[in-house]
């Protein structure tokens, strides 16, 4: 690929990528992510999945050996800073910053190149909104139940206008009926955006709805190619 | 991948210059004199003439002996209170009460415990004064030397009750991991009774977490000197104290007999921590056949009451001793053998206040900074390692632990000189350097652990939105870290106020603290002037904590994930 058809090239790349520890492949993965479709990873614990999610997103520990390239957008992203990629992250727990009220969690994530405060707190109480959780900003998050807090996640996520999402098993703690509420959410939204999805999962049925290629990382490739 | 990290070694240098430079320099200016070369006293020969000296002072082999069996018994006893305790009662209501009186012990400066324990036993005491005349038959202080015995007996007790908070808060650190919460259900779900249950199960799992604590405990015993002026034996008295004596002496020739003593020393507090590698090297063998045979000693109350006696004894001991410097501070007149004054006024505590600020003020700038400046040092470090991925690498937490592994008085000396060349001696920030040096291994202990526990996808999620390293820092690692930040603040202004060696040595009389204050008057006969620095030496570490426990309070007030019972 030349650097003009990746300047036109929307979706995340991830081009030849293999990651090692200590000289033993963990992992090989060469795919395109189109934007608003989902790649779902499947695998057991150990198979390199959070390297994988590590290794995109730019948190690869210094012992692990990484070749292939992170290509966002037509821009290639594995040399640049995790600050500045613009690759939303979601964890298993909703991780929203404890010593912050619920409103304060998502203004955290609005660029501040919008510096009017009126308008992050707008945007902050629009987003609360959109996932039906209106009025709760003054909220302390950990008075949140389960579901509500991994909705303000998400939308503490896209507010940061990310560019593609990494989906670390998002739903597994959540319980059934409220699991596939947010699911269905979180893929509606990321369609309508056009964002390009990477979902880490070792539920069946969330590879199911997610509609896209599933690859598993089972059985790590281990001879050199 | 950041290919380029600027600064990522620049606090683990600057924490090793703080720390190695002093000491090295220290011990390089200890080692000079003691074969004879001080050139600004005109002595440029190596010799062993000053070993020579120091051999010839009359009753030398007991001080060296004094310090050696005091410094070790008292560790040892320390180590035994807390570990049977702890066997007995972790995880009980009484344990958890008993807690809750030794943490703030562990925020009394020795000399202050050590004071407030000699104004109770004393003949002239507050026990004596309970007892007396109707049990006692005494009407006035009897002539016995229960302070300043000659075996060191009041000594090792002051020195056990200091010991005491202090191992027993490392324990309790250590048992509240939660995987070791879960050993000790197993350990009793197997049928093992209580105590032999965490002998054999919990003990060799948080041993390690105690160890080197342990051995900064037995070489701060056998050197100390504050505790020794004031409950020590004084003819002969234990080698330390008698070596700063000698440094101070106006015949300038004793300075190289006392760095001399002060290698000596050295050797003392190496050789009691070897004694104790040897007997812990002999309980491991022992007991590694006694582990696999299926004992559970299922009936220990007697061990546990026991336990919990000693335990309770030392707390109390400590408390009434802290109640008697309140009496003591309050006291107009108070006669033998009264139990409590005839009459009461604040004219020492306000004379105190009154007549030497500079006395206060100098103790809570010198803690203030030194706990400011250690505790941002110590989280400097540690995001720096966590930004590069690094771990916090062995040598540096060893390095970072080896001033507390070194008598005092060994480097002191030499750094004593070392300002005395450059002009230093004596100055503010001389004196602020000397008790760096102390407190951040302190700051780095009490904070290191807490930001490893951080969750670093907290970062990590920050981070993927766009907030830069410095927003990461400020706005959510720091704010999740308020409380064991404002709690390592605390700790770092306590350990700065307990400093009496480095502030009498490095201070040069210059700079004087409460602590090196109230040692002074110790000495002297003005219990009520004594007690009330004496008093001030402990309320300005409580405030310290005081003012770590309501900030969070207030600032977390409506954030259930930060309060302490979450």
């Amino acid at each position: 690929m030349n650097a003009r058809t990746l300047q036109n090239q929307k979706g995340l790349i991830l081009e030849n990528v293999n990651i090692q520890l200590d000289g033993r492949t963990l992992l090989e993965l060469d795919t395109t992510i189109e934007p608003g479709t989902v790649l779902t990873v499947m695998g057991e614990s150990g198979s390199g999945k959070s390297s994988l999610l590590d290794f995109i997103a730019g948190f690869l520990k210094p012992d692990f050996k990484s070749t292939g390239r992170v290509i966002l957008d037509g821009t290639d992203v594995t040399t640049v800073p995790a600050q500045e990629r613009h690759i939303g992250l979601m964890f298993q727990s909703p991780l929203l910053f404890p010593h912050m009220s619920v409103a304060q969690n998502l203004m955290f994530a609005i660029p501040s190149e919008i510096n009017n405060r009126t308008e992050r707190q707008r945007l902050a109480a629009e987003a609360l909104e959109a996932v039906n959780l209106e009025g709760l900003g003054p909220k302390d998050p950990a008075k949140l139940s389960g579901g509500q807090q991994t909705r303000v996640a998400l939308m503490r996520t896209l507010l940061a206008r990310p560019k593609a999402l990494l989906l670390d098993e998002p739903f597994s703690s959540l319980d059934q009926s409220r699991r596939t509420d947010v699911r269905q959410k979180v893929f509606s939204i990321a369609r309508e955006r056009a964002l390009p999805v990477l979902l880490v999962t070792h539920d069946f049925e969330d590879a199911e709805v997610a509609g896209g290629p599933v690859y598993r990382l089972d059985s790590p490739a281990t001879e050199p190619q | 991948m950041a290919k380029f990290r600027p600064g990522s070694n620049l606090p683990s240098l600057i924490v090793v210059l703080l720390l190695a430079g002093p000491v090295l320099a220290g011990l390089a200016g200890t080692v000079l004199p003691a074969f004879g070369y001080l050139p600004v006293l005109g002595a440029r020969e190596i010799t062993l003439e000053p070993f020579a000296q120091l051999f010839s002072m009359p009753g030398l082999l007991q001080s060296t002996a004094l310090s050696f069996w005091t410094g070790l018994v008292a560790s040892l006893v320390s180590l035994a209170i807390v570990l049977c305790f702890s066997a007995a009662w972790s995880g009980t209501q009484t344990f958890q009460r008993v807690s809750r009186f030794l943490s703030p012990l562990l925020s009394v400066p020795h000399a202050a415990a050590a004071i407030g324990l000699a104004f109770l036993i004393a003949p002239s005491g507050f026990l004596a004064r309970l007892l007396s005349p109707w049990a006692t038959g005494w009407e006035r202080p009897p002539d016995l030397l229960l302070v300043n015995d000659p075996y060191g007996v009041a000594m090792t007790l002051g020195l056990i009750a200091k010991e005491v908070p202090f191992l027993f808060l490392l324990t309790l650190a250590a048992l509240n991991r939660p995987e070791i919460k879960s050993y000790t259900k197993v350990a009793a779900s197997l049928g093992y009774g209580r105590m032999s249950g965490f002998f054999k199960v919990i003990l060799p799992q948080i041993y390690p977490l105690i160890r080197l604590p342990m051995l900064a405990v037995i070489a701060y015993s056998t050197s100390v000197v504050d505790v020794a002026v004031i409950l020590g034996p004084t003819t002969p008295a234990p080698l330390a104290a008698r070596l700063v004596v000698w440094m101070n002496d106006p015949d300038l020739s004793l300075r190289l007999a006392a760095s001399a003593g002060a290698l000596l020393q050295l050797g003392v507090s190496a050789g009691a921590i070897l004694v104790y590698l040897l007997f812990e090297a002999i309980v491991t063998k022992l007991s590694s056949t006694r582990l696999a045979l299926g004992h559970r000693i299922k009936s220990d109350g007697a061990g546990r009451m026991a336990a919990l006696g000693t335990m309770v004894f030392i707390v109390s001991a400590m408390c009434l001793s802290l109640l008697v410097l309140i009496i003591w501070s309050l006291a107009k007149s108070w006669w033998y053998p009264a139990p409590l004054p005839q009459n009461w006024s604040i004219s020492a505590l306000s004379m105190a206040l009154m007549q030497t600020p500079q006395i206060l003020g100098t103790t809570i700038l010198l803690g203030v900074l030194a706990a400011l400046i250690s505790t941002s040092l110590t989280l400097w470090l540690l995001e720096t390692k966590t930004h590069a991925a690094e771990p916090v690498d062995h040598q540096l937490r060893t390095l970072i632990f080896v001033p507390l592994l070194l008598p005092q008085i060994a480097f002191l000396f030499g750094l004593k000189m070392l300002f005395l060349m450059i002009g230093l001696d004596g100055s503010f920030t001389a004196v602020l350097l000397a008790h760096l040096v102390f407190v951040l291994p302190y700051a780095f202990l009490a904070l290191s652990d807490p930001w490893q526990r951080q969750d670093p996808r907290y970062a990590r999620v920050a981070a993927s939105m766009g907030a830069s390293r410095a927003r990461i820092f400020f706005r959510v690692q720091l704010p999740m870290l308020t409380r064991p930040v404002l709690v390592t603040l605390a700790v770092a202004l306590a350990v700065s106020v307990g400093q009496y060696l480095p502030t009498l040595m490095i201070g040069a009389g210059r700079v004087v603290t409460v602590t090196t204050e109230s040692v002074a008057l110790a000495s002297g006969g003005n219990r009520q002037i004594t007690a009330v620095y004496a008093l001030l030496q402990l309320l300005i570490p409580f405030a310290g904590f005081a003012v770590a426990a309501a900030i969070p309070a207030v600032l977390f007030k409506n954030r259930t994930a930060l309060r302490l019972d979450a």
